[in-house]
């Protein structure tokens, strides 16, 4: 039901995230979608990988911090209002929303990475609205 | 003006007299008052009786600033807590504070010793000084202010904090002198500028210390304000601020050898060193009641020489201080070692040791960010946990140094690893 996130700790120095895709495309890791977070001094990239097992242990063999979250990736169809609708649920039900971000799933609709609170809450709810939650396998 | 002339222009053999009687009554006071030294003394075979002459001060042992720490609070005080009229306190190498008191005889001494270096200045009852230094367990603001009191001046107790008061009252009052740290009268000279209030000002002269400081930057606040600026030099275990201070022809601090005897040392030897030649300075107080200090290593580097000055004073003095022979960093006045950082780090169990403090002078004032490595067991995937984690190390630090800090996360394995001696600062400032 949940999506294993890779999340990687990078200074906002000169070439970091250049090294961090280079050790991904060594390892043959697809980038499926991305977020990245900053300030001032330190940036949080956010990923929907291939794999993202391989993809923490390739990061931390290179010194990096990298870690494994899960988030929930729902697929919304290219209809006014459909995020909102579904928001409204989360946020009814008094779940703190942390972050979130597009998917790239390719096909004709959309998808959207949410990282709540209450995570197994979160898609019970969803779950009741009848969206269709993405699991590792589809991606 | 020599605010002592008996005292501070005495004949070398005069001074040589005075610091035999002193130290013989030292020792005898120490032996059977302080546990601490009698046990030492008696480790290297050494009774009061052997102690005859100042020049016998090399056969006692050395005080440290980690045998305050061992004792602490108040193992090395020399008389009853009753009499103990005062307390201050420093850093510690680590987390406990070094604890000094005072008598109320050593408070009066204290007071002659900081009147001493302000009339070395040129002031006296009818100045106007603003004591600028830290009030409270620092010996600098009431150091100072008891010192400018004895002078008979006007004493405004400003403390650190507030630029903008201190610069309006410096005008209204028509203040003729500043007792401060060198880098913050550089930033109070610019706040001035700034305000195109330079010339409204009555200032004449600066005694500063607590950090150390260029003779270029000497000059740059004398040209800058129009001043004189003097070099106070003391610390919190032999006393506080007035331990020696220069005069107006600036070739070296006058040490007040009838309350302090100084030596140099070869700090890897333990040698003494000949007149001029540059190594550690080591006190021995002289007069002290509440704490009084055999051979106290300052981990100040410097040189001594003995000749009369210009200026009429007959004592020795010490030239411009050239480095530490520990690791202790002078920010914004504070005393700062690196272990009390690791310390304060390794204490939160949340954060890897591996960190690097970087000081730098920023529009004068010093900055100190300390760089913390972010590993696996408490890295986030959220920013506002990331910042919080940045605020609680800044808040521990803090309260570990008492000096405000900007914490910056970096990668693992970013900050440079060495074979040696890890290297834990940098310092940008380029002082001495």
């Amino acid at each position: 039901m949940f999506v294993n996130q890779l999340s990687v700790f990078i200074e906002n120095r000169e070439g970091r995230l250049d090294q961090v895709l280079e050790i991904l495309k060594e390892n043959n890791i697809n980038i499926i979608s991305l977020s990245l977070a900053d300030s001032s001094d330190y940036g949080l990239l956010r990923m929907i990988v291939s794999d993202p097992d391989e993809g923490k242990l390739a990061l931390r063999s290179k010194g990096f911090s990298a870690m494994l979250t899960p988030v929930l990736a729902v697929k919304l169809s290219h209809k006014v209002g459909q995020l909102q609708i579904l928001l409204s649920e989360i946020c009814k039900a008094g779940i703190n929303i942390e972050y979130m971000y597009a998917l790239a799933t390719g096909g004709d609709d959309a998808s959207i990475v949410i990282k709540t609170a209450d995570l197994e809450k979160a898609a019970e709810i969803l779950g009741k609205t009848g969206v269709e939650l993405i699991g590792s396998a589809d991606l | 003006m020599i605010w002592n002339e008996a005292k501070e222009c005495m004949s070398r053999d005069e001074i040589h007299n005075l610091q035999s009687k002193r130290l013989v009554k030292t020792v005898e006071r120490v032996y059977h008052n302080v546990e601490f030294y009698r046990k030492k003394m008696q480790a290297i075979g050494i009774e009061p009786g052997d102690i005859r002459d100042a020049d016998d001060v090399r056969k006692l042992p050395f005080t440290t600033k980690n045998d305050l720490r061992d004792t602490y609070p108040f193992g090395m005080f020399a008389v009853p807590q009753s009499q103990i009229v005062r307390i201050h306190a420093s850093s510690g190498t680590t987390g406990k504070a070094t604890v000094v008191g005072y008598t109320r005889r050593d408070i009066d001494i204290w007071a002659e010793c900081v009147a001493r270096a302000f009339a070395q200045a040129g002031l006296n009852r009818d100045d106007i000084i603003q004591v600028a230094y830290g009030y409270g367990l620092f010996t600098g603001g009431l150091g100072a202010h008891y010192g400018a009191e004895n002078l008979g001046a006007t004493v405004v107790p400003m403390s650190t904090g507030n630029t903008k008061k201190l610069t309006t009252m410096m005008k209204d009052f028509g203040v003729t002198a500043i007792a401060c740290t060198p880098s913050y009268l550089l930033h109070i000279a610019e706040v001035l500028e700034a305000d195109k209030a330079l010339d409204q000002i009555k200032l004449k002269a600066a005694i500063c210390g607590a950090e150390p400081w260029t003779e270029q930057m000497r000059k740059q606040i004398e040209e800058k304000l129009h001043i004189n600026a003097f070099d106070i030099y003391g610390l919190s275990e032999v006393m506080g601020p007035g331990v020696a201070c220069d005069c107006i022809y600036h070739k070296g601090l006058h040490v007040y050898e009838d309350h302090f005897l100084p030596e140099i040392i070869n700090p890897d030897t333990l040698e003494p060193m000949s007149e001029g030649e540059t190594g550690e300075l080591v006190f021995t107080t002289l007069t002290k009641e509440g704490l009084p200090l055999l051979r106290y290593r300052t981990r100040d580097l410097t040189s001594i020489t003995y000749g009369k000055c210009e200026c009429g004073r007959t004592l020795a003095r010490m030239s411009r201080f050239k480095g530490r022979s520990d690791d202790m960093l002078i920010i914004r006045g504070v005393n700062v070692f690196p272990s009390q950082v690791e310390a304060a780090l390794l204490e939160m169990g949340e954060t890897s040791p591996h960190y690097i403090m970087i000081v730098d002078r920023v529009n004068n004032l010093d900055t100190l960010e300390i760089q913390v490595e972010v590993d696996e067991k408490f890295f986030s995937d959220k920013i506002s946990e990331l910042e919080n984690l940045t605020k609680r190390i800044a808040h521990v630090i803090q309260q570990a140094i008492g000096l405000s800090v900007k914490v910056k996360l970096v990668e693992p394995k970013s900050i440079e690893r060495s074979m040696g001696k890890a290297v834990r600062v940098i310092d940008k400032r380029k002082l001495v």
